[in-house]
């Protein structure tokens, strides 16, 4: 009797017990899946979720004002969070206590609030405390600014690892040439940088993609709807649920295929050489 | 500001490096305890000494990548220590070659050798462009202007270094180590390279463990052991007879490291043979 045999109780090989147990598995999953596909009412689902005739009269709506809008909004917030978020990540690394303070505190409490609260402070919130001024651009503004002082504080803290994944010695060939700090951080040292934090940035743009459907509360024209409200007004009108279905897939027609890029991009870094 | 190009305007008299009473401490460790000496123009000084001693310290005092804890330190005449000095201005006129090359990964081997060009010196692209293709030139890189520092051997890669400070047209030259990252057959190339400059007059500051160079190259050598200078003079005084045992003793681990290298396989052949009997000893 070889000791393999001698550890398993009542003679099963260690190879048999895997399989058994493999098999299981997949028995209990394929009967939760079956019960809830029995459970579930076919027909109503088809009419309700996947109703052709109301699904053909989103188009062109859906997309040139809906994801059209969702790309907007995504697009300013990643823009304004990007420009924000190089800052704070800069005052982060900087040698003056004052910066590194103000961009810890920044950093931690918009990485603590809710997104919708401050989208909330940013529609309510900014027009009582600067009475008389709204943030230029409408919904567009508001949106971008929004997501990005939140996407900012995300991004930072990128960005500064990215920063500090550029070897020492770069900074020190650099200021070797005679460049100054601010020089040879703009020249050198953020190119590769941003190379490092490529894959990370597009996952944030994936996430941006998916917040932008708070500005619904906001308030937003029939023009300025982006997906959710889009898909969510029409699902209210015509009692139909397809038009939430539709809008789904027009989320993921945009966002899986950026976190595949995100993910062969980060293959690629890690696959190839420096 | 004041001008303080070295090679530029009065202070141009003085000496290449003047170092005095040089300290420099990490948290309490004195690294550099009392440096004085000095680079005349034109000539081409070696620092050697066992590994900890401050040479690499010592020469990245000089274009202060690291700050001096006490002391002076002259380039051309201009004080860099003093906190009025301009040190970009002054670093542009000292050139750096590092250990570990360095090279900008993302820019090619033209791009390395003409940022600094355009955005230090503010030359334009052509003129910036013929002198990298001038100095890559003169490294024999010639043809290899638009390679990325990845598709370059290590040995190429630390002339390419060396291109990229020369285009700055240096007063001084600073090597830390230039061949101590590279394979055994390609550090021929780089000290050519260096053995090219030396005749060509540039002066030349190098912390080297290549004793042949230095006794073939340098004018000066400095052996430097516990932050201090030990000895120094020409190399047929210091390397062919120290007067220092110190200095006598990292010379015979250097000069003949296949010797040391037996001598410590022997050390450990007696000490396994004696655990060994040690265990053999044991009921």
């Amino acid at each position: 009797m070889t000791a393999e045999q001698a550890a398993v109780p009542g003679g099963m090989s260690r190879r048999r017990r895997r399989q058994i147990s493999l098999w299981t598995q997949y028995g209990l999953f394929a009967a939760v899946v079956l019960v809830v596909a029995l459970l579930a009412d076919w027909p109503k689902l088809r009419v309700n979720f996947a109703n052709w005739g109301v699904a053909k009269d989103l188009f062109p709506d859906v997309i040139t004002v809906g994801l059209r809008n969702t790309v907007v909004y995504t697009a300013v917030g990643f823009g304004i969070g990007l420009a924000l978020g190089l800052v704070i990540a800069l005052m982060r690394l900087s040698s003056a206590a004052p910066y590194r303070w103000f961009a810890t505190v920044y950093i931690e409490v918009f990485r603590g609030l809710p997104l919708l609260l401050i989208f909330i402070f940013v529609g309510v919130g900014v027009p009582l405390a600067f009475p008389g001024t709204t943030i230029p651009g409408g919904a567009v503004g508001q949106t971008g600014v929004a997501l990005g002082v939140s996407a900012a504080a995300y991004m930072a803290e990128t960005i500064r690892a990215g920063i500090e994944a550029v070897p020492r010695g770069q900074t020190e060939a650099a200021r070797s040439l005679g460049m100054s700090h601010g020089r040879a951080m703009a020249s050198i040292v953020l190119p590769q940088a941003f190379r490092i934090v490529v894959p990370p940035l597009t996952n944030q743009l994936v996430l941006l993609c998916k917040d932008s459907s708070l500005v619904l509360f906001l308030g937003v024209t029939l023009e300025q709807r982006e997906l959710t409200k889009f898909g969510r007004d029409l699902a209210g009108q015509q009692g139909n649920t397809t038009p939430i279905i539709v809008a789904g897939i027009c989320y993921l027609v945009v966002t899986i295929p950026l976190s595949l890029l995100a993910r062969r991009l980060e293959a690629r870094r890690h696959g190839g050489r420096r | 500001m004041k001008d303080t190009r070295p090679g530029t305007g009065a202070a141009a008299g003085g000496r290449a490096i003047e170092i005095s009473g040089l300290r420099k401490s990490f948290g309490t460790t004195e690294v550099l305890r009392g440096i004085d000496f000095h680079v005349e123009r034109g000539e081409v000084v070696c620092v050697i000494g066992p590994s900890g001693s401050g040479k690499s310290t010592l020469l990245r005092c000089v274009n202060l990548l690291e700050e001096p804890s006490a002391g002076t330190i002259r380039v051309a005449g201009v004080d860099v220590t003093d906190p009025d000095v301009d040190i970009d201005a002054v670093r542009r006129g000292i050139g750096m070659v590092f250990q570990s090359f360095n090279l900008f990964p993302h820019l090619t081997a033209l791009g390395n050798v003409t940022i600094a060009q355009r955005k230090v010196l503010r030359r334009g692209r052509a003129e910036a462009e013929r002198i990298a293709r001038e100095n890559l030139g003169r490294v024999g890189l010639a043809d290899r202007v638009g390679a990325f520092p990845a598709q370059l051997s290590g040995g190429q890669q630390q002339r390419v270094a060396i291109a990229r400070a020369l285009a700055m047209g240096p007063g001084v030259m600073l090597f830390d180590e230039p061949t101590s990252a590279l394979d055994p057959e390609l550090v021929g190339d780089v000290l050519g390279v260096m053995r090219g400059l030396a005749v060509e007059g540039m002066t030349m500051l190098v912390v080297t463990h290549e004793m042949s160079f230095a006794r073939e190259v340098a004018d000066r050598v400095v052996f430097m052991d516990g932050g201090v200078v030990v000895e120094e003079g020409p190399p047929s005084r210091v390397i062919a007879d120290p007067a220092h045992e110190r200095t006598r003793a990292f010379l015979s681990r250097v000069l003949d490291p296949a010797a040391a290298r037996i001598e410590d396989a022997d050390a450990a052949v007696d000490a396994d043979v004696g655990d060994a009997a040690a265990e053999d000893g044991r009921p």
